[in-house]
């Protein structure tokens, strides 16, 4: 049973981290309604920045953090201005694609700047076992995850304060609901889709951060921000307690399924079974545990 | 002046439903399918067979088998590679255990394996649509590779899962140099590219396409929605299928589960459009857009650095394929949905009325 929880603990922590990469999905989504596939290359481009300005320039951390977030910003603009703009109204099928290029060369651009080596990105988080869950339940449990843990939900706070009871907020969930509406009684659309892609580059950018100072900052980052898919798919495409409550079921899943289930098929599961548990979930509940019942059945 | 249809009488019902009813077209046609039977395995070098012609042929049947699925259905799939995989390995495993199979049996037979397959994966598209399916797609493309490597019995318990076709033997003949192996190929690839075109203009693909334009409508004039879309998972997995088969079989010659990975599958999605979604023409000029351009890119940058002096870093060129692998597919979208080969109808037209403007 206690090694039952400790892989429960680990699995949620982790699955904390798909969060964090599902909300920028998420958000966007609300937002104009584009399933923005580059996300994960978003999240690639900003740890790879964060750590090619670091190595240049040899800034402290908090000097880094701005010059990163604006690189992200001015990311989040142009791809509004570039990309999607021309594309208003298309089906979604054809904006989800045009994201499918966005990805590629964002990550192209990302490496032909900063190079391809793995790079190590060091926040000063100790990656160490928290003494008292050792002390008190005979647990592991590392206090970088539990830090961003923290993180996230402070992320999460902040963006439920932002959305709920600022005036922006307000704007963009009056986008999010109707298009129309919202220009009609002047809402500003194209500046609140730039908001939206500066506020998804941030999100992509503590997910960078996190992601790479766990994993290292390598291409592998673009893959795991895949599994933000069956994250959404399980929470809900609109909701961002569904990214995270859909994040840590399948953190959790995904552990347990790997240390009680791999054995008895040759291990090497966590690849797939993420995909596999959203696919079975579709089957039976397409909208996801908290997104609006609007899908189009067929 | 030469391009023009005036004069051509079309008398009879089979005149008029024929497949190229502008007497140009045939012969442009028939040139075509001249020069790649005749001319090509003459005078092309053998780099030129293996290395361009033959991928070029064997991606045009995938890309095929994707526009069938997401062109005219409307399905949008994530997971080519891995109903690749599902043909290369079914054909491989069909040759080695059935004694006296014959080679395109085993094609066939890989490629009806795949569409099985396909219909399983194609089954949450009754619920859902749209990048909901494309996580569906996914699942079998992170599936289906691990599958293969995990269970043993699929690649003959080859320790590193790296499989060797076998040679491909037909009534006796051995088809082991590039030109035969290209000529077989084109054959197949022919075959089933006029087999395609035919299959979208019947009662089939004119309800892929109902479907895809607007399901509702489609199932009110009375097509049964969930048959078609299952048809067009089995028909588009099968040409996938066979196209793995001659993937591993006629393009590269041993493979590994882990060849057909996410990047293969992307890169028969950009095929498709660059080259024209919903066009059988789009799929091959789109094949042969993405196998040419890493080339011609290479070329470029190298001897451009050269030129300029520059010191390229290693795997810079894979980067700038990237970039402009991302940043054709936004252009393409945004200028020219339909790709390639709506450009070629263009020029067409304007051929038809040229020299005047209209």
């Amino acid at each position: 049973m206690q090694f039952f929880f400790e892989v429960l603990i680990g699995g949620l922590l982790a699955g904390v981290m798909y969060s964090l990469v599902a909300l920028g999905f998420v958000l966007i989504y609300k937002a104009s309604g584009v399933f923005n596939f580059a996300q994960g290359a978003m999240v690639f481009f900003a740890a790879l920045t964060f750590v090619g300005v670091q190595e240049k320039t040899g800034l402290p951390f908090w000097a880094v953090l701005p010059i990163t977030l604006a690189v992200m910003v001015l990311l989040g603009i142009l791809t509004e201005r570039i990309v999607l703009r021309p594309l208003v109204n298309q089906p979604q099928i054809t904006l989800f694609m045009a994201t499918i290029g966005l990805a590629f060369f964002i990550e192209g651009l990302a490496q032909l700047i900063w190079g391809t080596e793995v790079r190590r990105l060091d926040l000063g988080i100790q990656d160490e076992p928290i003494a008292v869950m050792m002390d008190n339940f005979d647990m592991m449990v590392s206090s970088f995850d539990v830090t961003a843990a923290v993180v996230a939900g402070v992320l999460v706070a902040v963006l439920a304060v932002f959305f709920n009871k600022t005036r922006i907020g307000r704007a963009l969930r009056a986008v999010a609901d109707d298009h129309q509406a919202a220009l009609a009684v002047g809402i500003p659309l194209k500046q609140i889709w730039a908001i939206v892609w500066s506020v998804a580059g941030f999100v992509a950018l503590v997910a960078g951060l996190l992601w790479g100072a766990r994993n290292g900052v390598q291409f592998a980052l673009t893959f795991v921000a895949l599994k933000a898919l069956p994250v959404l798919i399980l929470g809900g495409f609109e909701s961002i307690l569904g990214a995270i409550v859909g994040g840590l079921i399948i953190g959790a899943a995904e552990k347990l399924a790997e240390v009680y289930l791999g054995p008895m098929v040759g291990g090497g599961i966590e690849g797939w079974f993420a995909y596999m548990l959203a696919l079975l979930f579709l089957l039976v509940r397409p909208e996801g545990l908290f997104g609006e019942r609007r899908i189009d059945r067929v | 002046m030469l391009y023009r249809e005036a004069g051509q009488f079309r008398t009879s019902y089979a005149a008029d439903q024929q497949l190229l009813p502008i007497r140009q077209d045939r012969i442009l046609m028939a040139v075509l399918l001249a020069v790649a039977f005749v001319g090509v395995p003459l005078f092309a070098s053998d780099y030129w067979l293996t290395a361009l012609l033959t991928p070029f042929l064997v991606f045009a049947l995938a890309a095929l088998g994707l526009n069938i699925l997401t062109g005219y259905a409307g399905q949008l799939s994530l997971g080519t590679a891995a109903f690749m995989a599902v043909g290369a390995f079914a054909a491989y495993n069909f040759q080695l255990r059935v004694p006296g199979m014959p080679i395109l049996g085993s094609f066939v037979l890989g490629g009806l394996t795949a569409a099985v397959v396909g219909v399983a994966f194609g089954l949450p598209s009754l619920r859902i649509k749209g990048f909901y399916l494309a996580v569906a797609t996914l699942a079998a493309q992170f599936f289906i590779p691990w599958l293969l490597v995990k269970v043993p019995w699929f690649t003959n318990n080859s320790s590193s899962g790296v499989i060797t076709s076998q040679p491909i033997v037909i009534l006796g003949y051995v088809f082991d140099t590039p030109g035969s192996k290209y000529l077989l190929v084109l054959a197949i690839v022919a075959l089933m590219a006029l087999a395609a075109k035919n299959l979208v203009r019947s009662r089939i693909g004119r309800a892929w396409m109902a479907v895809r334009d607007m399901d509702v409508a489609a199932e009110v004039i009375g097509i049964r929605i969930m048959r078609t879309k299952l048809i067009a998972f089995a028909v588009s997995s099968f040409y996938c299928g066979v196209a793995g088969a001659l993937y591993a079989y006629a393009y590269l010659g041993s493979v590994e589960p882990d060849g057909f990975n996410l990047d293969l599958s992307f890169r028969i999605l950009f095929m498709i459009i660059i080259g024209g979604v919903g066009s059988i023409l789009g799929s091959f000029l789109g094949a042969a857009f993405i196998t040419l351009l890493p080339i011609f890119l290479d070329v470029l940058l190298v001897d451009g650095a050269l030129a300029l002096g520059l010191n390229l870093p290693s795997g810079a060129t894979s980067m700038v394929q990237l970039v402009v692998f991302g940043a054709l597919i936004i252009f393409f979208l945004i200028v020219e949905p339909h790709g390639l080969a709506r450009l070629w109808q263009i020029g067409k037209e304007k051929l038809r009325l040229w020299p005047f403007p209209y």
